[in-house]
């Protein structure tokens, strides 16, 4: 038992609770912490992902309680994987709300940031379906706080139709865990996945309903066709760092639908057989669909980002739904990608409207861009990226994706699916680069032959501040990490597809956390001084259950 | 027992889903508690129901209560009561600076800022 494993937890929700209490009127000291913090955080969850990928499982009993009893954190190539990819897009996100001074338009930036990145750790590290449900609210309430950040009309108002969103979301992941509770009389994820594989196929209707509760509840967080409605208008209105963080949080809900998907109901246990194929997928493609549609009508550019988003976890549902190690493995490789490229789309779309002045993000030819090479390049690359074309991360992860669908039944549609709606987001794309950084050139122009150069020129000036160095580096920074993911496309696919293997290679993991050994209930019957209370514990224990 | 329970939480659900479709911040949060109302007794139910059953163990007694529901249902409620109160201070700001207090967003289009301000005039 490594203690290790908890830090990721604990560091972020002890700088937190220290930056509200000691540098609440220290910005400078607020930031310095949050930036040493998630360094730090960085540092610690490479050391984890290196420590796990030798395919070892890790289980840290909180309280030293044994396993069905007590909580458990775990950490394995899945979990560790998803920490260090919540650190990396962390650190950039923070150095840019830093460098564009998002984080001192209103109070608490820095501790709600620590609290979301806590809240997310936790939710990737813990072995317990409630308190997964616990850590899901923890993710939640600083989410809330952070939407709302810097205040304003639209904001709060796309902020109470994402906290109310939420929170039935929320009620309904309860309702799934009552029912899961009812069938099973456990929510430990290894046990669970022992009792679930132990009930018989003629008595599984409970189970059944308690399978697709989850499903719902995980499809809201990842924000899956009939229910994305929540996602464009709170990614749209939140502050651009926000967002960027935000693109982690639809991962989660892919990362527990492969979590409990393939370790409490896998794909061949019968007594859930047809989630995938016959409801998953088709709402994947879908929201692939409708995301990429949406990319080509939005009116504006962070709409067209946050509906690039919704594309991008359809994609990623396509890859999780065909749920072979190889589905799995590209939907891992997918969601790397689709975490950077959402968080620097957003990043860029900040930067974009700081340089345009009063146009802000209609997408209409307005004044120029300034910082213009440099951020409209920089948007070029990540439109690459999210587009799927080569040479960046998204063609390769489109090429796994599309290798995987080939032995699917319905590997037809989904090529189809998949091409098409390429397509049609390269055309959404291009349309907005041409309006926002080219028609821009041609207005500046005519309005320079209309009028006086100079004043117009004063204009562009005025209305276009240059994207400040830190911006620019924590844009460069994520568009860097894309990159890697491209070229050492070798070594990750390798590792996502042990990822995989691992996951579905499910004995392991349960025998690891219900094995570890730590303090067991026992009734001793000291306070009451009978003599056989022992073996009476021991039978009352049973009739508890 | 079992059927005024489970009535009990059907036709809590179904009054909080009514409330909440009505698109005004105030039903909807009281729609929202109403949810939240049932999923706790339903949390609580889920360890079976059992009266005069203690859940702590006890000498002298073999039936008894599952504990590990009312645990749950503890944190349940503590952490919908937070969000309750977040809500409703997140529904306020958004009433006073939007002048209403409807839950769904106006129509965003391209060269129109100041969509409150339409909505506003829609909805009044």
């Amino acid at each position: 038992m490594s203690h290790w494993t908890v830090v990721p937890v604990l560091l972020p929700g002890m700088l937190a609770a220290i930056i509200v209490l000691a540098a609440r009127h220290q910005p400078s000291l607020a930031r310095i912490l949050s930036v040493a913090g998630t360094i730090g955080l960085l540092a610690l969850t490479i050391a984890l992902f290196w420590r796990a990928s030798d395919g070892s499982i890790d289980v840290y009993l909180l309280g030293d309680w044994a396993a069905p009893f007590g909580i458990v954190l775990v950490t394995d190539r899945l979990s560790t994987l998803m920490t260090l990819l919540t650190a990396a897009l962390a650190l950039p996100v923070l150095l840019y709300a830093i460098g564009s001074g998002w984080d001192l338009r209103g109070k608490h930036f820095h501790a709600l940031f620590q609290f979301q990145v806590m809240g997310i750790m936790g939710a990737f590290l813990t072995g317990d379906v409630f308190n997964l449900f616990v850590f899901f609210e923890i993710l939640l309430i600083a989410s809330y706080g952070l939407m709302i950040h810097a205040g304003g009309g639209p904001r709060l108002r796309a902020g109470t139709q994402y906290v109310l969103y939420n929170l039935l979301g929320s009620t309904l992941f309860l309702f799934a865990l009552g029912t899961l509770y009812a069938e099973t009389g456990t929510l430990n994820m290894a046990d669970l996945a022992q009792r679930v594989a132990a009930i018989d196929a003629g008595s599984s209707a409970g189970i059944r309903v308690a399978a697709v509760l989850l499903l719902l509840v995980f499809a809201v967080k990842a924000a899956v066709l009939p229910l994305h409605f929540w996602l464009p208008a709170s990614y749209s209105e939140a502050p651009a760092p926000v967002a960027a963080l935000f693109a982690i949080m639809t991962k989660v809900g892919a990362y527990c639908i492969i979590r409990i998907y393939t370790l409490i109901f896998p794909p061949d246990l019968a007594v859930t057989q047809g989630l995938f194929d016959t409801w998953l997928l088709p709402a994947a493609l879908l929201s692939l669909a409708v995301g990429m549609i949406g990319v080509l009508g939005a009116g504006r550019i962070d709409r067209l980002v946050a509906f690039a988003a919704i594309g991008s976890m359809g994609m990623l549902m396509t890859a999780l739904a065909i749920f072979t190690p190889q589905g799995i493995a590209a939907a891992l490789y997918y969601a790397m990608h689709s975490t950077l490229a959402t968080a620097v789309l957003f990043l860029l779309v900040d930067a974009v409207q700081v340089g345009r002045g009063r146009a802000g993000t209609d997408l209409q030819a307005g004044s120029p861009v300034s910082g213009g090479p440099l951020t409209a390049g920089m948007f070029f690359l990540a439109a690459i990226a999210m587009c799927g074309l080569p040479p960046l991360s998204g063609f390769i992860g489109k090429l796994l994706v599309l290798d995987a669908a080939r032995g699917s039944d319905l590997a037809v549609i989904s090529w189809a699916v998949i091409l098409l709606t390429s397509l049609v987001a390269i055309v959404g794309f291009a349309r907005a680069g041409s309006q926002v950084f080219w028609k821009s050139h041609q207005i500046a122009a005519k309005q320079a032959d209309a009028f006086e150069t100079e004043a117009d020129e004063a204009n562009i000036s005025d209305g276009a501040p240059n994207p400040g160095p830190l911006m620019a580096v924590s844009i460069g920074m994520l568009l860097a990490m894309i990159v890697a993911l491209t070229i050492f496309a070798g070594p990750v696919t390798t590792t996502v597809e042990r990822t995989a293997a691992q996951l579905f290679d499910g004995e392991d993991y349960i025998a690891t956390i219900l094995g570890t050994e730590g303090k067991v209930i026992e009734y001793h019957g000291d306070d009451y001084g009978d003599a056989d209370a022992a073996t009476g514990g021991a039978d009352q224990e049973e009739a508890a259950e | 027992m079992e059927l005024l329970v489970a009535s009990a939480i059907g036709v809590m659900t179904a009054a909080g889903i009514y409330l909440v479709l009505r698109l005004r911040t105030f039903p909807v949060i009281i729609g929202i508690s109403l949810l939240t109302y049932a999923v706790n007794v339903f949390l609580f139910s889920a360890g079976r129901l059992t009266t005069n059953a203690p859940a702590v163990l006890r000498d002298g007694v073999d039936r008894y209560a599952d504990p590990l529901p009312q645990a749950l249902v503890l944190t349940a409620i503590v952490i919908s009561f937070g969000m309750t109160a977040v809500v409703v201070v997140v529904a306020l700001g958004s009433w006073l600076s939007c002048d209403d207090d409807l839950v769904d967003a106006p129509d965003v289009r391209p060269g129109q800022p100041d969509a409150t301000a339409t909505a506003r005039g829609e909805s009044s």
